[in-house]
């Protein structure tokens, strides 16, 4: 298990900023470095892959040391990939001439050629390979640019916000590769965003970044439903929700989902039987009820206990509630505070929970 | 009329001299302007304004104090003396140190403006994408900052052509060693030979203005990362 880590200890003062962290993160998967811009997410990932360099620091990866004490690895001997938020393709070279300058310097031919076809393949670039960037969409450079980063092989991949210079339609184009990626990929990946949506989609790990340290770190179903953390305060809060498609009904096109101790009937979803995917549930969206509504519109109604209830604004709650046997499942939902007085909600009590929307994330 | 004998060698001379003096200055201002473009000592500016004090002093002053520097009393001078190598004022080799200072800035502004516009981001993914150093200078630096040292390059050979003050104070008029065309110019027109100084003045105007049309036409199309 220690083996297969990161961990990571900086410490750094600038005038008017400092960071200070002491992370151990898993060595596989997708975790993402979340928090508001000048959280110091982006100087965390720098400093990961070397580009910014403190003399007080440590950094192994994987069982390596890449930084200890006055030890430090240069960025160009540290077998990591990285993703710029903006296009940094090589202007004076084309895509294919940008592809093989990290891969030729990667060493390893063989295993570097299957790494490139692999990421070629992935990412959907084969036709774009001979184009200059300046003849590519915005778009199309971040996918060059991240095949460019898998083609090295790499150990560790980081990536600093990779779809945040792109407009909707573009990032639409640029999220399914990503989560073909996270689904492809046996290495660590180090994600670093500012945006809910994408984090759950993509991320299974979450360090929660605020002011240059650590505010929490776990797993992003449980963080999300933290009602302590800001994500969960959001208009958009919502709980994430891990589970497998159970059975399809084409007369209703509805799909039943079983989740941790329950189901959840959904949209038609076209995924096969047996299938992973992940839901999300926004809070806005649950209403609780005291007695079992019995006939009513909503399909998905789901027993569950009271956990906490948190005033967030004069006329809002927000209620962590937990469902199916064994309680596994974390619901959240926001509902005014006169509601909370007059059906009298308290901690531990046992309610039913009226699922209006389910939204698919992956 | 034509170009006497001696003004084909006073053209050869310049020709070797500038050349010569063009491939110093990329080697040494390079490094030069690499770290005043990167720099945040607080040695930046003075360094700087070191660089540019030719852009503003007159060349006889460089010239007397080069002289005072490479003389048989300066301590230049004495070194040069001491290796075996003689003294450097009225000789060829003089002169290409007399012109590597003068044309200093003329080389190391552009490449400095280049590697300034050029930004730190490029060499970042470089060295993500596991260059080292010299592999980031000479595959990125090199390529994207290429305008800028092909008019370091011209600027500092066509200025090192230009010159006269400097040649005069360290070269004087040796033919063959020192005798550049701008000192060519001025003896024929010393002598009163005006056909022979139209020669080579007109020379220098067509010359001087190719270069210039080289540069301009070049540097609109500079592309940026």
């Amino acid at each position: 298990m220690i083996q297969d880590a990161i961990h990571a200890r900086f410490q750094l003062d600038y005038p008017g900023f400092s960071l200070q962290v002491d992370l151990e993160l898993p060595g596989r998967g997708v975790t993402a470095l979340f928090g508001h811009s000048g959280s110091g997410k982006t100087t965390l990932l720098r400093l990961i892959a070397g580009l910014t360099r403190v003399s007080d620091g440590y950094l192994k990866v994987n069982g390596e040391v890449w930084q200890e004490g006055r030890e430090f690895l240069p960025t160009h001997r540290r077998p990591l990939g990285y993703v710029f938020q903006e296009a940094s393709l090589f202007p004076h070279l084309s895509a294919r001439a940008n592809l093989a300058y990290g891969m030729k310097r990667a060493g390893d031919a063989a295993m570097g050629r299957e790494a490139l076809a692999q990421a070629v393949e992935l990412l959907g670039i084969g036709h774009l390979l001979d184009r200059r960037p300046q003849q590519l969409s915005g778009g199309e450079r971040q996918r060059v640019a991240i095949a460019r980063a898998l083609a090295l092989h790499p150990k560790l991949l980081l990536m600093d916000e990779p779809l945040a210079a792109l407009d909707l339609k573009r990032k639409q184009e640029i999220l399914p590769y990503l989560e073909r990626l996270h689904d492809a990929l046996e290495i660590p990946v180090l994600y670093v965003s500012h945006s809910p949506d994408e984090v759950a989609r993509l991320a299974d790990t979450l360090v929660l970044m605020e002011q240059g340290r650590v505010r929490a770190q776990g797993p992003v179903s449980e963080l999300f439903s933290r009602l302590d953390l800001t994500l969960a305060q959001d208009q958009d809060a919502s709980a994430i929700i891990e589970g497998v498609v159970l059975s399809h009904n084409d007369d209703y096109a509805l799909s039943r989902l079983e989740i941790p101790g329950g189901f959840l009937t959904v949209a038609r979803l076209q995924r096969d039987i047996h299938e992973q995917v992940r839901v999300r549930i926004h809070a806005r969206d649950v209403s609780l009820a005291l007695d079992d509504p019995g006939t009513s519109s909503i399909i998905n109604i789901l027993p569950a206990r009271i956990l906490e209830l948190r005033e967030i604004e004069q006329a809002q709650v927000l209620v962590k509630l937990c469902t199916g046997a064994g309680e596994r499942t974390p619901l959240l939902a926001r509902i005014t505070r006169h509601s909370r007085d007059r059906l009298r909600l308290y901690e531990g009590q046992s309610v039913f929970a009226q699922v209006k929307a389910v939204a698919l994330m992956d | 009329m034509g170009f006497s004998e001696a003004d084909l060698q006073a053209i050869g001379l310049t020709l070797r001299l500038a050349s010569l003096v063009t491939v110093v200055l990329l080697i040494l201002g390079t490094p030069i302007a690499w770290w005043l473009a990167r720099t945040r000592s607080r040695w930046k500016g003075p360094v700087g304004a070191v660089v540019a004090l030719p852009l503003v002093l007159p060349p006889t002053v460089l010239g007397l104090y080069l002289l005072l520097l490479l003389g048989p009393n300066g301590p230049v001078g004495q070194f040069t003396q001491w290796l075996g190598l003689g003294l450097l004022p009225f000789t060829f080799w003089g002169l290409v140190v007399a012109s590597v200072f003068y044309s200093l800035p003329f080389v190391v502004q552009p490449i400095q403006n280049a590697i300034e516009a050029l930004g730190k981001r490029p060499l970042e993914v470089a060295a993500t994408l596991r260059a080292g150093p010299w592999d980031r200078f000479f595959t990125v630096v090199v390529p994207l900052a290429k305008p800028g040292f092909f008019t370091a390059a011209i600027l500092g050979f066509a200025h090192t052509v230009g010159e006269f003050g400097v040649v005069l104070m360290i070269g004087g008029n040796i033919p063959g060693a020192t005798r550049v065309v701008s000192v060519q110019i001025y003896d024929h027109v010393e002598a009163m030979e005006y056909g022979q100084a139209h020669w080579l003045a007109a020379t220098m105007v067509v010359f001087s203005f190719l270069v210039l049309l080289v540069l301009y036409s070049l540097n609109p199309n500079q592309r940026r990362f």
